[in-house]
């Protein structure tokens, strides 16, 4: 079974958003239109659609996370859901209880979305394997897998700033191995048909087989900007850093820091992402971050937009279901 | 035992690697022992007759890795339950690691372990003394007395032996004792937290990798202490194509060392785990096709004498968990035989050798007496029929564990029924 198979319904319509790999390019280009009608809604004076009105989505966060759960939650808000926030990493798991003990009860109370946010690779898989059929899951991380609502809002900000993806060269800069925003952005890269990717990090932080990601491995980083139309930053992973990967931040900086004058070897109109948070003075200095390059604020944004986009497309299935078992 | 019945099996296709034999050719048994192969000896009268037409009779296998959870984990299994499973699956002796709760690093639990088994009576269970005390890497064990209680070789079961000194001296007192020592080649600090093979896979799908060098670094060290010491040393559960062929190396140079392969690292591979199916959480982790390949070739050459289940009978809790979460391991007595017969039917071996490997080969590593038939010899055997085709179902399991990847397959070959010391403790259709 190919991991896509069991987000996707008999008619191909989108049920679960686990991970960008296996989907086709058709269903991304979906949720990146999708978006770019959603996107009107937060400059309106009501800034609510009725998309889901009636339902209910719960944030489940194993892992803390404080942007992904609020603009998860603000987008669920906007499409007039009910939000319940659950903080499960310092509840029910710490007393014991097991994972599938903990769906049960909310499965109980009749929530029909979860957003997952798990420290392990799979968990969101496993959720959707055991929930309830009628209940959606929406990935919102788990462990070094995937995080394919990060991806998707990194691939929505890049159309808008480049349009067309096949003649781009994007570059993805760090910690891929132990990076799921790398992995679901890799994916959807090379779904979208991106002319060229590039992995730019030291040999400790490339996975095996790097190059079955489709990916050129680059490990100096004024070569493998050269010519990019995109550079994303990948966050220092610092609390899965294990076993030594790097001696110091100080001489990651020195040698894969993006800076100015390091930038000046990729394309002029180059733009330069982060999914944040950021540490400043080790991934980028503070004038990229904050330069004319930088969309990273703008991603923030985006990311509301691409959540409602996906939120909706998942209810939207259910409620075909819904009225199929109805009819049928 | 002496007043065991007088059992003919007859018209079947006796296959003894041991003595050559693979012809159709009649077995008569008496008081728990082969009396004669071939016609009856004179004056031979049956109490029954076992009509083995286009069967195939040959040793009880003998399983060289299977936990059977008792003492301890009874959740899982127990021996009862296990052995009733391996009667039923043709396997006749099973040894099983010493990390049960408390470990067997004592001579009361080593006889508690056989004792139990006895008193059921499925199969016969040889219980391997812990290495070091508790398995806790730092005190040798009492070998000598463990030996004693029966146990014939120790083990460290999945445990780190970090202190090279400490193996070095449970080299040099093992061999006092002309004990083998069964070692399980992983460097943990290589296998750090990985859960599958450090690949493809693992890169797709964000899971922890454990790196074909945490088995070579292993093996590369444990073969040169026994070089040193002399100690014969036996590793289990191979999986890496460098290993094998490391271990082959270290032979042909003198060291005296042996290893064995579990059954489903013959056919499975890290593109099997698909998205995050947690009956394939195997340790060692599946490899790649090209290690199953070397592996393969290993197993029909004869550098790996023996193939086992590592059986790991699970609860079915322990599956259900995001997968880096899960036990890791196969409920596989069931599938050992079968999976032997795939391996002949997809032209990997003929079948004398397939049998070898899970009844001379195994026995030979154990240094016991069983794994072949000619007369004088305890009459374990295993009577199957080649062709017969079923599938794998939670109903018809026999052991308590349900966790295997070969569930809903097609498997051929079936045991008709299993002799244990000439007696029948299972017959096809009788439970």
């Amino acid at each position: 079974m190919s991991p896509a198979d069991i987000q996707l319904d008999a008619a191909g319509n989108l049920e679960h958003f686990l991970t960008i790999d296996g989907l086709s390019r058709e269903l991304l280009t979906e949720i990146l239109d999708k978006t770019e009608g959603f996107l009107g809604v937060a400059e309106q004076a009501v800034k609510k659609v009725p998309l889901c009105r009636g339902k209910t989505v719960a944030n489940l966060f194993f892992e803390t996370s404080t942007r992904t759960r609020t603009t998860f939650e603000l987008a669920a808000k906007r499409l007039s859901a009910d939000v319940l926030n659950l903080n499960i990493g310092t509840s029910a798991t710490a007393k014991g209880e097991t994972l599938l003990d903990t769906l049960r009860n909310l499965e109980a109370m009749h929530v029909d979305m979860f957003v997952v946010r798990h420290a392990e690779s799979g968990a969101a898989h496993f959720i959707a394997e055991h929930a309830d059929p009628h209940v959606s899951i929406v990935n919102a991380g788990d462990g070094r897998h995937s995080h394919p609502t990060q991806a998707m809002l990194d691939m929505f900000t890049i159309r808008r700033h480049k349009g067309d993806f096949a003649d781009l060269c994007v570059a993805v800069v760090g910690d891929v191995l132990n990076s799921r925003v790398a992995r679901s952005q890799l994916a959807a890269l090379r779904t979208l048909g991106v002319g060229e990717i590039r992995i730019i990090a030291p040999r400790t932080l490339i996975p095996a087989h790097a190059e079955s990601l489709g990916a050129r491995v680059f490990h100096d980083l004024r070569l493998g900007v050269r010519d990019v139309d995109v550079i994303i930053m990948l966050r220092l992973q610092r609390e899965r850093m294990r076993g030594g990967m790097l001696p110091s931040e100080h001489e990651y900086f020195q040698l894969f820091g993006l800076t100015e004058e390091r930038l000046g070897t990729a394309k002029p109109d180059a733009i330069v992402m982060h999914p944040g948070p950021i540490n400043r003075g080790v991934e980028m200095s503070s004038q990229v971050a904050d330069g004319p390059r930088s969309v990273i604020l703008e991603q923030v944004s985006n990311g509301i937009a691409v959540r409602m986009a996906v939120m909706s497309m998942c209810i939207g299935t259910q409620n075909l279901r819904a009225q199929g078992e109805l009819h049928g | 035992m002496a007043e065991g019945e007088r059992i003919s099996i007859c018209n079947g296709r006796l296959v003894d690697p041991a003595n050559g034999i693979d012809a159709e050719c009649d077995l008569h048994i008496a008081a728990g022992r082969v009396v004669a192969v071939g016609p009856a000896p004179d004056g031979f009268r049956a109490d029954r007759t076992l009509d083995a037409r286009g069967l195939v009779v040959c040793p009880g296998l003998v399983d060289l890795c299977a936990r059977l959870r008792e003492p301890g984990l009874e959740h899982k299994a127990t021996i009862a339950s296990e052995t009733a499973a391996a009667a039923a699956a043709g396997i006749t002796t099973l040894c099983c690691p010493p990390d049960t709760r408390p470990v067997i690093d004592t001579p009361a639990v080593a006889q508690l372990v056989s004792q139990i088994a006895e008193r059921h009576g499925h199969a016969r269970v040889i219980p391997a003394g812990a290495l070091t005390q508790g398995l806790a890497g730092e005190q040798i064990s009492e070998m000598a007395a463990l030996e004693h209680a029966g146990c014939p070789v120790m083990c460290h079961a999945d445990l780190p032996l970090k202190n090279t000194l400490v193996l070095r001296r449970a080299m040099e007192y093992a061999t006092t004792y002309d004990l083998t020592l069964f070692l399980r080649p992983e460097d943990e600090h290589l296998r750090d937290q990985g859960c599958v093979h450090e690949g493809r896979v693992a890169t797709r799908l964000g899971l922890p990798g454990i790196p074909e060098a945490a088995e070579t670094v292993a093996l590369a060290r444990d073969l040169a202490l026994a070089e040193q010491t002399g100690a014969g040393i036996h590793f289990r559960c191979l999986s890496t194509g460098r290993a094998t062929q490391m271990l082959a190396e270290a032979v042909r140079r003198g060291v005296r060392a042996s290893a064995d392969v579990s059954a489903h690292q013959l056919f499975l591979t890290e593109d099997d785990i698909g998205a995050f199916d947690s009956n394939y959480h195997v340790t060692p982790p599946l490899r790649t096709s090209a290690d199953r390949d070397v592996l393969r070739a290993a197993v029909a050459s004869g550098d790996l004498a023996a193939v086992c289940s590592d059986h790991r009978p699970h609860e079915a809790d322990a599956k259900l968990a995001p997968f880096p979460s899960t036990a890791p391991g196969i409920s596989a007595l069931e599938t050992l035989l079968p999976l032997m017969l795939r391996l002949v039917a997809e032209g990997a071996m003929d079948l004398s050798t397939a049998v070898s490997r899970v009844t001379l080969g195994p026995a030979r590593i154990l240094e016991l007496p069983f794994g072949q038939l000619d007369a004088g010899r305890v009459a374990d055997v295993c009577v199957f029929d080649p062709r017969e085709r079923w599938v794998l179902s939670e109903t018809t399991m026999v052991g308590e564990g349900r966790n295997s990847p070969f569930l809903g397959q097609e498997l051929e070959g079936r045991v008709s029924w299993t002799l244990l010391a000439g007696r029948v403790v299972y017959q096809r259709g009788s439970g």
